[in-house]
């Protein structure tokens, strides 16, 4: 193990790194604490220029209220919802199509097309901006939840290809092949021998994408317009212009278009890092 | 309130039954794009659009509010591929891109009917692109300096009324250890109002719209005085400082704490100010003063307008709308102080009973002769708007840079203007 | 028997067939929202057009304009230099993630919380980082000011500042690049080999000498995905810029992602053949590093 375990090192040193460690995550969530202290302050502690001080009141209740009760806020995280979910889904199944296409066959082309996924994958957005935007304009799905779900499975695509194929790359050939001598067709070997075996890679794959999908704004911005069918991470700024200058609100409102990946991640917190990292560093 | 509106519906179907008599109660969808979303316009609009629906009961109205700033990059998307029956907008160079392709309805004949052409005379101007008329008006306000009227008292200040008092009060204001002005430019186009009274009253009204339409050079020499007197405010300390991270509403605290005296701004900034604690004795208005006296005073009084985009599918009722809309009755409604607080465009309504209003509605009918600008970002193409307010901000930080900013917009120009 | 030749058919060619069927709807919602704009773009960077009426071809005259953008140092000067700033120091995440991994690798009690809660930042929407930085850095009521004025410094106005805004807006884009980082690297130290580590140990490395040469080359693989996934990041900052300054002051934090949106798409922006023309330059950037991720990737897969 590098750095040397510090329970190898003198009591001093021990106890130094232990009462260093809470320091440093308070420096670095720090932005964030602010944030959160900011909401549950109350209107007045903003106007008498109290921003840092302990708040004269708790309003928790008040202000998320406000934020749940009295702004569109419920039917963005609504809309957040309803574009993540399916297009999870849809990114993850046609995935483990394409990975266990270009992972199990030797084929002319495989290595061609392996790479057209992960060059597609790195492409800046802003030069697909305008053809796809006119393209969902045509199909008659601009500003609905589909148009952004369809454009968000597609892209998604190509990275979860490069996830997928290098997941079953590592499995045991041999599986196959002893199932290809049974004489199982190819598409039962896909459903009944390798599906089974890509469940820790779906989970992972799918608790990654959610988040990936769950903070998009760019194409939020560019395909969709109103509270019908934006998501928070864009709703989140129409909200902040209705409440201009109104801090605790809209720090209220932050945290709670922030949470449903951050609880993600809590909850699934092995399958999220296996994620980020197995597809990568196998 | 209910009362004079069913008056004034009544009036109406009269009115349209007796111009076109043959005329069937209106049916279908009627589809309506607002950016109103602000809680109170959003209110007012809601109110308007349900007395509309009484008087047509067959007619199924649908009305999508939009965020204000999404709207309006969201318009050329819904115009072409989503279009409603009414979307509304703004005046002049503002909607000349959607006329340009086509997406606009030509409204000349609703603006030939005796009601509008004789009570709506003043804003046709703002509404015609190419001879014709493309929509119509249903609010307009002043703009003009706010200021707190105790800090001038404190202080022994008067209204200014010529260019020296202006800057004088100013000192006095900076020497008290306050800003003249409260501006938030992070948004741009708070420049643009300042820019437009600066050049408007050193070079005129036909200056400044020429400057907008491209005919004139950024290098000249007028414009260059219009800068050197924004420059005096400048170097004087007259605006706050670290403007350029603000937008207009997050500067409007400065004014509230007695931090700044003044705020030069549409009349909408009333309402906020108001609600922040300010009470009328607190709060004035005065016409932004001369400092030229050989030109004539003229005015930004922006517009905002309803209109039938090309794809609409049922302009008949969309017609039936805006003759709604403009009615002297509805008018006078949604502009009073308990709605959109700001000036009817019908001659035939009535101004609300409002101190900013009453002075708004006399500085724009009888003390602005050399003209009516609708606002920088609307009478300059849309473009030059961007680049140009983006210079004033940079001239507002940085005043030393003003020849290679003013060589910028030159270039700019050459390219947008050919 | 009689759906014996048909099974005869799809037995005999299912090998070759079935990879296809696999592929195919994959490849063709690529094909749709990801491979063909991109050649549209590159057509429409040769056209006028402002999203609404008929398209003017143009030959080469938008590059032409970039050129003396270029030239003049306007914006897409500027654009094109905070583009190579945000590259350069983006690249701090990576030190910085390796740093902060060193230093969470121990076995303490609750280490693993304090593991997840130092990549907190990474989950959280940027739309949120930019929301909270731009607080943070407030003229009136920033904490940073608030700190700057502890020990007797500032105020400075990060994001008002031409000078400074750039750097203001990279710094928060660093706090969840280097979280991500720092994720790849603790997995990597998970399978760094103890015997190497012993043995190097026996040879007298320690500290700096063992990181460099001991620990850093079985890192190889964490720092490769590092750099590709910073580089990227670096290149798409667009959220930051959108919801913190808006290329503000006067332009002076836009990036060419940032600028090609306001160009085609924003307020007072209806260029979308200038917008794609940019957007062809950002690409082109682009394409030198994905070329090269490819190229190392193809030396890998011959190596298998």
């Amino acid at each position: 193990m590098f750095p040397r375990p510090i329970e190898k090192s003198t009591p001093a040193a021990r106890v130094a790194y232990k009462t260093l460690l809470p320091v440093a995550l308070l420096f670095w969530l720090l932005p964030l604490l602010a944030v959160a202290v900011f909401s549950v302050k109350p209107d007045a502690d903003f106007t008498s220029g109290n921003y840092w001080g302990w708040p004269s009141s708790f309003e928790a209740l008040n202000n998320y209220g406000k934020v749940f009760f009295a702004s569109d806020m419920p039917r963005y995280l609504l809309n957040s919802v309803l574009i993540t979910v399916p297009t999870v889904i849809g990114a993850v199944a046609l995935s483990t199509m394409t990975g266990f296409a270009l992972g199990i066959y030797k084929f002319r082309g495989n290595l061609l097309i392996f790479f057209m996924f992960i060059a597609g994958n790195f492409v800046p957005f802003q030069i697909l901006m305008v053809p796809v935007r006119d393209l969902t304009l045509e199909m008659g799905l601009y500003n609905t939840k589909t148009g952004l779900v369809l454009f968000h499975i597609a892209f998604q695509t190509g990275f979860c290809t490069l996830f997928m194929r290098n997941f079953i790359r590592a499995l045991p050939f041999e599986l196959i092949e002893a199932a290809r001598v049974e004489g199982v067709s190819e598409i039962r070997i896909f459903r009944y021998v390798v599906l089974p075996l890509m469940r820790p890679a779906i989970a992972a794959l799918s608790v990654l994408i959610f988040t990936f999908i769950w903070n998009d704004y760019f194409w939020a911005v560019v395909l969709t317009q109103g509270a019908e069918s934006q998501p928070v991470t864009a709703g989140i700024t129409s909200f902040n212009a209705q409440y201009r200058a109104a801090y605790h609100l809209m720090s209220a409102g932050s945290i709670v278009a922030a949470l449903p990946p951050v609880l993600m991640f809590f909850l699934m917190q092995r399958h999220f890092i296996a994620g980020l990292t197995l597809g990568a560093v196998k | 309130m209910t009362k004079t509106l069913r008056g004034a519906f009544a009036a109406l179907a009269c009115s349209t039954l007796l111009a076109s008599p043959a005329l069937a109660e209106l049916t279908g969808d009627l589809k309506i794009f607002l950016d109103t979303s602000n809680p109170a316009p959003r209110a007012t609009m809601e109110k308007m659009i349900a007395d509309f629906q009484e008087a047509h009961p067959d007619l199924n109205i649908e009305t999508t509010v939009i965020d204000r700033e999404a709207y309006k990059t969201q318009i050329r998307n819904f115009l072409t591929a989503n279009a409603p029956d009414v979307a509304n907008w703004y005046a002049a160079n503002r909607m000349k891109p959607f006329v340009d392709a086509g997406l606009f309805e030509d409204v000349s004949d609703l603006w030939a009917e005796a009601e509008i052409a004789d009570n709506l005379a003043s804003t046709k101007g703002a509404m015609t692109i190419d001879g014709k008329q493309w929509g119509v008006p249903y609010t307009y306000y002043q703009w003009g300096v706010y200021y707190r009227k105790d800090i001038y008292d404190d202080l022994g200040l008067s209204e200014p009324t010529d260019w020296d008092s202006f800057k004088a009060n100013c000192q006095a204001i900076v020497d008290s250890g306050k800003a003249c002005f409260t501006i938030g430019t992070k948004y741009l186009w708070t420049a643009g109002g300042w820019f437009d009274y600066l050049n408007m009253r050193t070079n005129g009204f036909d200056f400044h719209m020429a400057l907008a339409a491209g005919e004139v050079s950024w290098e000249d020499e007028r414009v260059k005085q219009t800068f050197a007197n924004w420059r005096e405010l400048i170097d004087m300390g007259a605006f706050i400082d670290n403007h350029q991270t603000y937008s207009w509403q997050e500067a409007l605290p400065f004014m509230v704490q007695g931090d700044a005296a003044g705020y030069l701004m549409g009349n909408f900034a009333v309402a906020p100010l108001r609600e922040a604690g300010l009470t009328d004795d607190q709060l004035d208005f005065y016409q932004f003063p001369a400092i030229n006296p050989d030109v004539e005073l003229a005015e930004d009084a922006p517009t905002d307008t309803f209109h039938i985009p090309a794809n609409a599918t049922n302009k008949e009722a969309a017609r039936e709308f805006l003759r709604f809309v403009v009615s002297a009755d509805v008018q006078t409604e949604i502009n009073n102080g308990k709605n959109l607080g700001q000036l009817p465009v019908n001659a035939a309504s009535m101004v609300d009973d409002d101190k900013f209003l009453n002075e708004g509605f006399k500085m724009l009918s009888s003390n602005s002769p050399g003209g009516v600008a609708q606002f920088w970002d609307r009478d300059a193409p849309a473009e030059m708007a961007k680049v140009s307010m983006e210079g004033f901000q940079e001239f507002m930080v940085k005043p030393d840079n003003l020849d290679r900013i003013l060589a910028k917009l030159e270039r700019a120009r050459q390219r947008i203007y050919k | 028997m009689q759906t014996l030749p048909k099974r005869g058919f799809w037995a005999r060619n299912q090998r070759r067939l079935a990879p296809w069927l696999f592929l195919a709807p994959g490849i063709a919602f690529f094909l749709v929202y990801v491979i063909l704009p991109v050649f549209q773009s590159f057509n429409l960077s040769l056209y006028e057009w402002d999203g609404l009426g008929a398209k003017e071809y143009l030959g080469l005259r938008n590059y032409e304009d970039l050129y003396w953008e270029f030239v003049d140092r306007d914006a897409f000067f500027i654009s094109l230099k905070n583009n190579l700033i945000w590259l350069f120091l983006y690249l701090l995440a990576i030190p910085g993630g390796l740093f902060i991994a060193l230093f969470l690798n121990q076995n303490v009690w609750g280490i693993r919380l304090y593991k997840s809660l130092f990549f907190f930042p990474f989950v959280i929407s940027q739309v949120v980082v930019g929301l909270v930085f731009a607080w943070f850095y407030d003229p009136a009521f920033g904490l940073l000011n608030v700190a700057l004025g502890w020990i007797g410094l500032g105020p400075i106005n990060v994001l008002g500042d031409e000078n400074l805004v750039t750097y203001g807006i990279i710094a928060a884009g660093l706090w969840p690049q280097t979280a991500y980082c720092m994720i790849l690297y603790l997995t990597g130290l998970n399978a760094v080999d103890p015997e190497q580590i012993e043995a190097g140990r026996l040879d007298g490395a320690k500290g700096l000498r063992m990181l460099w040469h001991i620990i850093l080359p079985q890192l190889r693989p964490a720092t490769f995905i590092a750099f590709v996934v910073t580089i990227i990041g670096a290149l798409r900052s667009f959220d930051l810029i959108s919801i913190m300054t808006q290329g503000g002051p006067f332009g002076s934090s836009r990036v060419l992602a940032f600028y090609m949106f306001e160009v085609a798409l924003s307020e007072y922006g209806f260029r979308m053949g200038y917008g794609a023309a940019i957007a062809v330059v950002l690409f082109l950037i682009m394409l030198c590093f994905i070329a090269y991720f490819l190229w190392s990737m193809w030396r890998e897969e011959k190596g298998h």
